[in-house]
Order: C-alpha cells, then structure tokens, then sequence
C-alpha cells in the first residue's frame, strides 16, 4: 500500500510527527497493522492539539455551553450557532493564528481572517464583521526585540487589513496590549461573525450513502504543509524554517467562494459541507463521514493542483486555503458545477460518500491511506496533564509605593501602547463597508446593524493577561465580567461567549495549572452571567527561547441591543453634561497597569470581583439606558478613573465645536491621589447625564444597592481633578498629543 | 427610474449600493460584469471593492470586462454613471475620466469618515446642495491619491469638473486634512458631458443616521430629483449644508 518513494516508518520519524511512542501503538491498534507513511501523516495533524484539543479537551468540557438560544451547540460543527429571534440567528466564533504570524506576520494573519471567514459561511451564515485581539511585545525603544516587535505588529495589522479590507467585510473593533511576555510570540486572535435564517443552517456531515463528495475553490499546492502540527510545539530559533507551514492566502478567492458557497447553499443541492482549514482536505474528509457516521473515498488524482508531482502525503496535508469539501445531494451535481463555473472557481468531483465508516484516499484508483474516520477524527488520546500552581505572586505594599507626579502618571499610561488610542491600527481597517457600524472602532463595544435582520449586536473582546498571569483564575473571570460590562455600557445584553485560550506548553505543570485555573475562571463568569460558551479555538505551545506567554484567555461576547434607541457610545456628548461615576472611588492597586507601566512592578493582588454586585450593576446600567437617561457610558479599566474620564473626553469622531473637557470634583476621599486616580476596583463606570437627571439615576441606582454620585461636569479644555484640596489639569491637547498620538509616533520611530 | 449595479468579481460595495437606492425607492438590479448589456438603466453605479483583487492594478483588468461596452455606450448616451472608489478607479483606467489613483501618500490603507467640500452644483449628481456645503462620507481606500497632469487639473478646474474636494470640519481644504495625497484634494470629478462621476468617499455608507451620518443620500437624493424621480428630502432642507446626525 506504501509507494516506494515514501520513508521507511521509524521510532525517529514518528518522534518527528509529533506522535509518542504510546500514540504510534494506539494508531496500530486502529489500523490493525503499521501506517504507511501518508497515513502517519494524516494522524499527525489530527491528533495535534490544534486539531484534537488533546491536552485540553477535559479542560473544555468544564464550559457551559447550553441555552435556551442555543441552535448549534459549542463542537458540534465549526461554530456554534444562537437564536437572536424573528427566526435570525448569528453564528460567531474566534480563532488563533499564533505561531504563523510569529514566523511570516502578515500571511499568518492573513490567513487567520480567511480561515474564521470560512468557518462561519461554512455554517450558512453571511459573515458581516469581525473583530481582532491581538499581543505583542513592547513596540517602544530601540531594543531588537522592540524592533522585531514592531516588524511584527505591522505585519499582523497589514495582513489582517489586507485580507478583510478585500473581502468586504468590516474589521470593527478588538484590543491589542504590548507586555515583554509577548516577545517573540505574539498572539493573533481573530474574530468573525455572520447572520442567518435558523432554516440556513449548513451541516458539516457527509449524510446520504453514494452522495457525490466535491472539491471546490482554490488549488491545492505545497503550502502550509502540516501547519496544525507546526503549531501545537514551541516557537524555537528553528521555527524561522517552518516557514513554509504558512499558508498564503488570496482574498480575492476568498470573496468569490464565499459568493458561490452563499449562492450554492441557497439552493436545495448541498447535504453537506465542510471548509478546509486546518489539516485541509484530510480533516474535512474524515470530520464529514465521523459526523455522519458514514465513510467518505476519494480520489487526490481528481484533485485540482497548482504544483506538479505532489505525493498523497503532501495533498493530503496542504493546509492551501480558499477551499471547500461540498457533500451534494446525488442529482443535483449540474447546479454545483454551474454556479462555480459562474465564479470562475475550480470544482471537481473527487469522491463518493460509503457506508464502510472509512476514509478512504486514493491515488488514481490505488489505495494509499485507509483509516476509520471516526477513530480518527475523534478519538485522539485525551490526556489529564500534570498541573502545579504556580508560587503566590509578590504583593503590592502600597507604604512603600513612593509617591510620583500625577500629572506626569496619567500621560505616561495614555501614551502607554496598550492604553493609548489605537487609530493608527483601525484606521486600516475598512470598518464601514457593509453599511452597518453604528459605533465605530475605540469605544467599549463596537455596535453594527444587521440590515438583513435589522438588529443591533454589539461585541466586545476583552483579556488582561496582566490580572491572568498574577491569578489566572480571578483573571478570566475579570475577563468574562469586563466583556458584559462593556456590553452593557453600549445598551446591550449579553448572548454568548466564543473563547480563544492562549498558553504556554501543557506539558509544564505550570502552564497546565494556568489553563484550568482560567477555564475554571471563564466557566464561573459564564454562569454568573448566563452566557454559554458557543466555541473557540485553543493555542498551546505559546513559548519562545525566553519562556510562556502570559496566560491569555481572550473572551469575545456578543450582546443585543433591543431599541436602537439604547445604543449607547462611551464618549461625551455635549458641555454641561453631568459626569456621574457608578460603584464608587475604589482603592484596589495591585496589578494595576498604574503599577506597572509608572512604576516597573508586575505584582498583585489581582482586584476583587463579586459577581452578584458587577450583575446588579449591568442590569441596574441597562434599565438607565432603555429609560434615556445616559447619554454615555464607559467602564473603567485599564488606568481607572484618570484613564476612563480622558479617554471619555477624547473618544468623539466627530467632536462638537464646544470642547468636550471635564471639572472633576472628587472631594476628600481618605485615598492616595495615585490610589484614587489609578485603582483598577471592578464594577465601575463613567456617565454622562442631562443635570436634570441626576438626582433620578442616584436614586434609581441606590434602589438597587449600587452607589454612583456625581463627580463633575463636561466642558472646557481642560481635564480639571480636584481631590484631597490637591487640584491637577491638562490641557485636552497634552492629553490628545499622548493618547491618540503615541502608536503612530511609535511605529514611525 | 431604474439602476444597474455591476458586479465584477471582488466588488464589495455592491450590495451596500443597491440597499441604499432601493431605500429611496429606486427599482434596482445587480448586473454581472459577464454580461454585455445595461439597456432599460437611467444609472449604472460602479461599485467599490477590489474587482478582479485589484491585481496589476486597481481597475486595471475590470476595465476589460465584457460589460464596459456596454457601460462605455451608456455614458456615451449622456446617461449617468457613477463610479464609487473602485469604480471611480474602474472608471479612470477604462479613459471615461482623466487622470489615475495612486497609492495613498501614507502608504496605508486608510478608513475614516472625512468631511468634503462640495465644489459645483451644475450637474445631476449634486445640484440639490449648495456650492461649499461640506458633507461628512466615509473614506475607506489603499490607492486613492488622484493623479494627472497640469494641464488636465487646469482644466478640469476652469470646466468646474472638480466636484469634491478633501477639507477639514471647518471645510478649509489643508494639506493636513488630504487623507491619501490627492493633487489640489481632489476626491471626485466628473466628464466634460457632466455625466459620469468618480468620487472616492462612499456615499452609500452614509445614507442612515443610524451610521453616523446620512451626508451620502444627497448624491443619490440629486441623481433621483435629475431625472424626474422624486426624492424624499425637502429641497429647502437639502439646499442648507448638511449636518452630520448620528444615534450616539
């Protein structure tokens, strides 16, 4: 059954596909006999943690992921699909391409957006947004790692605009923090969500014995060989040589698969379908026939190539992308060829669905690779790794903290990448084609109408890998809490959670104790706020020569908005306006950016969360805003009060002529100014209120337990801050040089 | 009054076109660029995106579509087209306007809503506002720095083809407030025939409040009110300068 051609299987070589010695006998206890070497190939890649979740599928299982909006549950296809009512649902989900855009920024990246496109027009649905969230290492200074750092972030930004920008469909919002954790490694998650009618849905199920199994969109070539393998090991010096386990990426393409699939599911001819994105064609073929508990044959000589003298190892690994694996309904074979001739796409039959349970690859008629697809599609070794929590972090002592210049503190965190305005990177993306954004990039939640349905969602995605690395438990349930306080400050309500887990290597007791702290952290904020987990994707491995990630579970939450009357943006509005600030001063300093940005410390205690009081809070916010009470609403976090009333000043696109400045009168609060400027104490926001309504909101949000009081007015062109008989001010243009100037000076350097 | 909305391959702007002039009650269709006939349009749009991947150049090869025959014929007509930033790309390539778009002087990509000057009102795509308005349009382009030579920017300039100018809120037209290096902030022009218009803001993304700003409906509001249709803003209200209304 091997060609002569192909390796003889040795323990080195399968040590070198990244299989254990106990997995190689577990993979003849399958096959019943030794792998040739096209099919050790085959369970390489499906049983990598990218494909398999192997280390962390016990992990996942911990996550809610039931409903009453549930329509596709969190595994059961490539994205989890959520009732948003009049018969519309959405379905959305977020991805890694990690290791990729470490080693070729911005075809990794690129390809990261192609891959989530296809992941959610795969299910049926049109995609109409994305959002991105992004890490790097420190882009400031002159270091070569700073340098590298900012080759990288260009990279990365350049390809994920490259690749949404020409396929239309608008990139509106996301975050992006910088921290040394990053070097070398950064993280690149990325986000894509679409509509449907709940009769749209599209199966990834080879269903119907003698259906017709089609190939279509772009040729298969030697590219992205084997890059799910690639990316469930450590980023090394090596990795620089992976290069060639990047895949490139043609939006163009992209753009008419997605047209020909959208035009193709329309019809009554598809039984199912199945994108080609990780592991390509042999991870669609072996994940349709196990969900449809059939088999599926095909033949790689039928298989459209753009390179000559490809081997059945090399075919079936190619992760090429823009390309789709289509079940057609036997009959109905004309309308595929039709429509993707129309789109100028290559298609060609390449297979047949069986009733044998096998995989069955051929090579002009000759078998070279036979495996049951559900043994390999789904039943990958689960492993229980080792975890050991990590030592307690150091403690902030706050007597010892020395006082600094505040004035001087609030600059430094505006200029501060991670805080500062990110317009230098959402300026390149095209985030108003599609006619929807109704909130543009850089306030809490970016707001889109969806005209088909005509509903308003608003999305977030929020991580402080900062509060994950010092607690990661406390850290993914700030995660969780931070993503629905944000929604709730644009007027929505939480629907559900889409999850990207980034850490270190799982086989370091560590790191696995950092993932299940965090998984445990996500599962207890999804409860508190009754939102499943509707999918996501798991990237391991996040190490360079310097060490792990931060533990970075990034957390992507979509709400609606009922009335688009309550859509709610986090800038001031006009002068006069009262400034109201909900849940009090706070006092909370350890793991603050403050901390670590003005003072160099990374040390805890991570801030206190009570999920009971951030949820009064929410709901007490939400029944403001349906009353038009709030004119805006932004949460408090990174930098706290000082950071949340600037950016509250500045984030206007259109700014009024009267200048939108503050007077801040905050009174003798027993709190070191830093302490009170710069706390990062969960459950707080910023409003901006008609004066007449203050009195009403005080009282509405006392009914509920929850303290707010006013602490100042809008207007001026100064940030005016007078507490404990001290008073600071900036001019608004200082305070825009900083903020919304210092990435570009950065990238310009 | 009916409308045509080419689709090339890569166009990405379509669907927002059709939207937009079916709301003011436009009957309009896609036609596919493979087709060879717009017969029966009062108005062909262009629409933006990047046809054909925008490979060897922007424009450069959905110029050679089997459609732009027909388009060509229709524009020879004197009946109105609109090209919207790839189109008015489309447009430049296949030589129905002057000039090209170049690279943007930042060499990025830049999205951003940017305030325009409306420079003459002589002609059907906007002779419902009045000469200075600024209208506030969402920019979203790579390659959208407007090149020609002297002598066909004096031109255009003395024929009162330049119809729309890049300024900044207060509407001064300042190197600072050029989003992609256009020469004299040039953003649309129209053909001495007066009827065909390239510009590079995206009107149809700002035709609903909702958006931010519904600046983009008078241009549409202007071609429907030119040849006979009625629209549906006051005449007394469009003529004012357009103030941006948003929900937020």
């Amino acid at each position: 059954m091997s060609s002569t051609a192909d390796p003889a299987i040795t323990p080195a070589l399968v040590a070198k596909h990244g299989l254990t010695p106990d997995e190689y006998e577990r993979i003849k206890t399958i096959l019943k006999r030794e792998p040739n070497y096209t099919e050790l190939g085959i369970f390489s890649v499906m049983w990598s943690e990218h494909c398999s979740y192997k280390n962390s599928r016990k992990e996942l299982r911990k996550f809610p992921t039931t409903g009453e909006r549930v329509l596709v549950k969190a595994g059961e296809e490539n994205a989890g699909v959520i009732d948003i009512g009049d018969g519309w649902a959405i379905a959305f989900k977020m991805e890694s391409h990690n290791h990729p855009s470490a080693v070729e920024p911005f075809q990794g990246a690129a390809t990261g957006v192609g891959g989530i496109i296809r992941d959610i027009f795969t299910m049926g649905a049109r995609p109409v947004f994305s959002l991105n969230s992004l890490r790097f290492g420190p882009i400031t200074g002159d270091s070569a790692n700073v340098k590298t750092n900012r080759r990288l972030f260009a990279g990365v930004v350049s390809g994920i605009a490259h690749y949404g920008n020409c396929i239309g469909i608008p990139t509106i919002g996301g975050e992006i923090y910088f921290d040394e954790s990053y070097d070398g490694n950064p993280l690149v998650n990325v986000f894509n969500l679409g509509i449907l009618k709940h009769e749209q849905i599209a199966r990834g199920a080879a269903k119907g014995v003698g259906n017709p199994v089609f190939y279509v969109g772009a040729e298969t070539g030697r590219d992205g060989l084997a890059g799910a393998a690639f990316a469930s090991r450590d980023l090394t010096e090596e990795s620089k040589e992976d290069r060639p386990a990047v895949q490139v990426g043609d939006p163009f393409r992209e753009k008419l698969l997605l047209e020909a699939c959208l035009e193709l599911l329309a019809t009554d001819a598809v039984a199912g379908i199945q994108d080609m994105g990780a592991a390509g064609l042999t991870c669609s073929t072996c994940e349709t026939a196990s969900r449809g508990g059939t088999g599926v044959e095909i033949d790689l000589a039928k298989v459209p190539q753009r390179e000559t003298g490809m081997t059945p190892y090399e075919t079936m690994l190619s992760e090429s992308q823009e390309r789709m694996l289509i079940i057609v309904k036997k009959g109905h074979e004309q309308t595929v060829c039709d429509i993707f001739a129309k789109w100028d796409l290559p298609y060609a039959e390449v297979g047949v669905v069986k009733d044998d349970g096998m995989m069955r690859v051929l090579n002009h008629g000759k078998v070279v690779a036979e495996i049951p697809a559900r043994q390999l599609a789904d039943e990958a070794p689960l492993y229980d790794r080792e975890a050991k929590a990590k030592a307690t972090p150091p403690q902030l002592d706050l007597a010892k903290l020395p006082e600094t210049d505040n004035h001087t503190a609030l600059l430094a965190l505006l200029a501060h990448p991670s805080i500062a305005s990110k317009n230098w990177v959402y300026r390149q993306y095209d985030h108003t084609v599609r006619a929807g954004t109704v909130v543009l990039p850089g306030s809490d939640s970016a707001v889109f109408l969806v005209r088909e349905a005509n509903k308003l969602l608003a999305a977030t995605s929020d991580c402080n890998g900062l509060y994950c690395s010092l607690d990661p438990r406390q850290g993914a349930r700030i995660a969780i809490a931070e993503g629905a306080r944000n929604l709730a400050c644009a007027g929505a309500t939480p629907l559900a959670v889409t999850d990207n887990l980034n850490f270190g290597n799982p086989h370091k007791p560590e790191n696995f104790w950092q993932l299940r702290e965090s998984v445990e952290g996500l599962a207890e904020g999804c409860r508190a706020f009754n939102v499943p987990v509707t999918g996501g994707n798991v990237s391991l491995y996040n190490e360079s020569p310097a060490g792990a990630i931060d533990p970075t579970p990034t957390v992507g939450m979509v709400g609606l908005i009922e009335d688009e009357k309550h859509v709610t943006s986090s800038y001031f509005k006009a002068q006069g306006d009262a400034i109201v600030l909900i849940g009090g001063f706070g006092n909370e300093l350890g793991a603050s950016h403050f901390l670590k940005v003005v003072h160099g410390q990374k040390v805890g205690p991570v801030p206190a969360l009570d999920f009971k009081k951030e949820r009064a809070m929410h709901d007490g916010l939400r029944a403001l805003i349906k009353s038009h009470l709030v004119k805006s609403a932004h949460d408090l976090s990174e930098g706290g009060l000082g950071v949340a009333l600037v950016e509250s000043i500045l984030a206007h696109p259109n700014p009024p002529v009267l200048p939108l400045g503050a007077v801040i009168e905050l009174g003798d609060t027993g709190l070191r100014l830093d302490q009170l400027l710069f706390n990062e104490t969960q459950g707080r926001v910023v409003l901006s209120v008609k004066p007449t309504d203050v009195s009403t909101i005080i009282m509405l949000l006392e009914l509920r337990g929850i303290p707010a009081r006013r602490i100042g007015t809008v207007g001026g062109d100064l940030l005016k801050i007078t507490a404990n008989g001290t008073t600071l001010a900036w001019p608004m243009a200082e305070l825009r040089t900083a903020w919304y100037d210092s990435i570009a000076k950065a990238m310009s350097a | 009054m009916k409308a045509a909305v080419i689709r090339f391959p890569g166009s990405n702007c379509d669907q927002d076109c059709v939207l937009a002039l079916t709301e003011l009650g436009v009957t309009t269709d896609y036609v596919w660029h493979k087709d060879t006939s717009v017969a029966g349009y009062d108005l062909v749009v262009l629409p933006g995106g990047f046809s054909y991947g925008d490979y060897l150049r922007c424009g450069a090869i959905a110029r050679f579509s089997p459609i732009m025959q027909a388009v060509k014929e229709h524009a020879a007509d004197g009946k109105l087209l609109l090209g919207i930033c790839n189109g008015f790309q489309i447009l430049c390539e296949a030589g129905l306007l002057p000039g090209a778009l170049i690279r943007n002087r930042s060499l990025h990509f830049v999205c951003q809503h940017q305030h325009v000057r409306v420079e003459d009102v002589a002609n059907p795509f906007l002779h419902l506002c009045r000469t200075g308005a600024t209208l506030r349009l969402p920019i979203a382009h790579g390659e959208g720095g407007y090149v020609a030579d002297p002598a066909t920017i004096r031109q255009l300039e003395l024929q009162g083809r330049i119809l729309l100018r890049y300024v900044d809120a207060g509407g001064s037209a300042l190197d600072s407030a050029n989003p992609n290096g256009s020469i004299e902030s040039i953003a649309g022009i129209v053909n001495e025939g007066r009827n065909v218009f390239g510009l590079m803001p995206h009107p149809e993304r700002a035709c609903d409040s909702r958006l931010g700003s519904d600046d983009g409906r008078i241009i549409f509001e202007s071609i429907l009110s030119s040849l006979g249709g009625t629209g549906s803003l006051d005449a007394q209200e469009a003529a004012l300068p357009t103030t941006s209304r948003s929900l937020t």
